[in-house]
């Protein structure tokens, strides 16, 4: 019991670490690699709450993959440093103001919802509870059409991926040309600018 | 460990991720901050069903992990896109959507 506790605390305060990282880190580089020790020490946390499935996925997929993806796209754009606080805007000093005024808000929402089982460890669980076969169990029998709905949507995103990242004729010649900017320029055909 | 530990850390990792997605102005980090707000809903859900003992939560976490791969390969291939054509990196000047 006293090693789930301590095991907690180191894992949140990895967590927490890891977030402050991700937003306080000026260079992007070091804050995918800070991503990474939250997600990490997230998944500590999920093996805490026998989610020991999720913990898996959580490491190889998330931890492995997506931040590889991240890592290239941050070494390929050459992610600049960039100034943090004021010169972000109003937006950038109210922005700290919010986020703690909604921390207050979830705070007071958990701590203020008459849920007695948020006080207790929860009911005891079987050895099979957030097991491989358990989840796969589920995802084929009651969650069957949203299982189907995400492979549908991976599908989609990988189209998309290639359709943006296509590379198209004459894109390398328009140097002389002043760049309109926007995001919606991405999706426009060359020609129509 | 009470569940309640569990859901304000969640909370806490939530606020910190809104934090960074206003005022962060780089859109690389700002997608970092998304992925932490995701997190801290993912850890609220697996939290809640230790909490009631079944495992629906498990399986909705892992649904909104696909969304968030999804969403990432997309948004970097935007990234990209505007990389190769020569668009600055920055949100503040990608307003054309503003209206």
């Amino acid at each position: 019991m006293i090693f789930e506790q301590l095991l907690f605390f180191v894992a949140g305060l990895g967590a927490l670490a890891g977030a402050m990282g991700v937003v306080l880190i000026r260079n992007p580089f070091y804050s995918v690699l800070s991503l990474v020790v939250h997600l990490i020490a997230l998944a500590v946390l999920f093996l805490l709450l026998h989610a020991e499935f999720i913990a898996a996925a959580q490491v190889v997929v998330y931890a492995g993959a997506v931040m590889v993806l991240y890592v290239f796209v941050v070494a390929y754009v050459g992610g600049s440093d960039e100034p943090l606080g004021p010169e972000g805007g109003t937006l950038g000093r109210i922005g700290p103001l919010f986020a703690a005024a909604l921390f207050v808000e979830l705070a007071i929402a958990v701590v203020g919802s008459s849920l007695d089982a948020l006080g207790s460890t929860g009911p005891d669980v079987g050895a099979s509870f957030g097991s491989p076969g358990e989840i796969g169990r589920l995802l084929l029998t009651k969650f069957l059409l949203p299982f189907e709905a995400a492979s549908f949507l991976l599908l989609i995103a990988a189209v998309g991926a290639v359709v943006l990242a296509r590379k198209r004729r004459g894109l390398d010649v328009d140097d002389e040309q002043v760049p309109t900017l926007s995001v919606t320029d991405v999706l426009r055909e060359e020609g129509a600018r | 460990m009470d569940v309640a530990w569990f859901v304000v850390l969640s909370a806490f990792i939530f606020a910190i991720g809104a934090a960074g997605v206003l005022t962060r102005r780089s859109p690389l980090v700002i997608l970092l901050c998304l992925e932490l707000m995701l997190n801290a809903g993912n850890l609220a859900l697996i939290a809640f069903s230790r909490m009631l003992g079944n495992q629906d939560g498990q399986v909705f976490a892992l649904i909104v992990m696909v969304v968030a791969a999804c969403e990432v390969v997309i948004g970097l291939g935007i990234i990209v896109a505007m990389y190769r054509r020569r668009l600055p990196i920055d949100i503040d000047q990608m307003n054309e959507l503003r209206g």
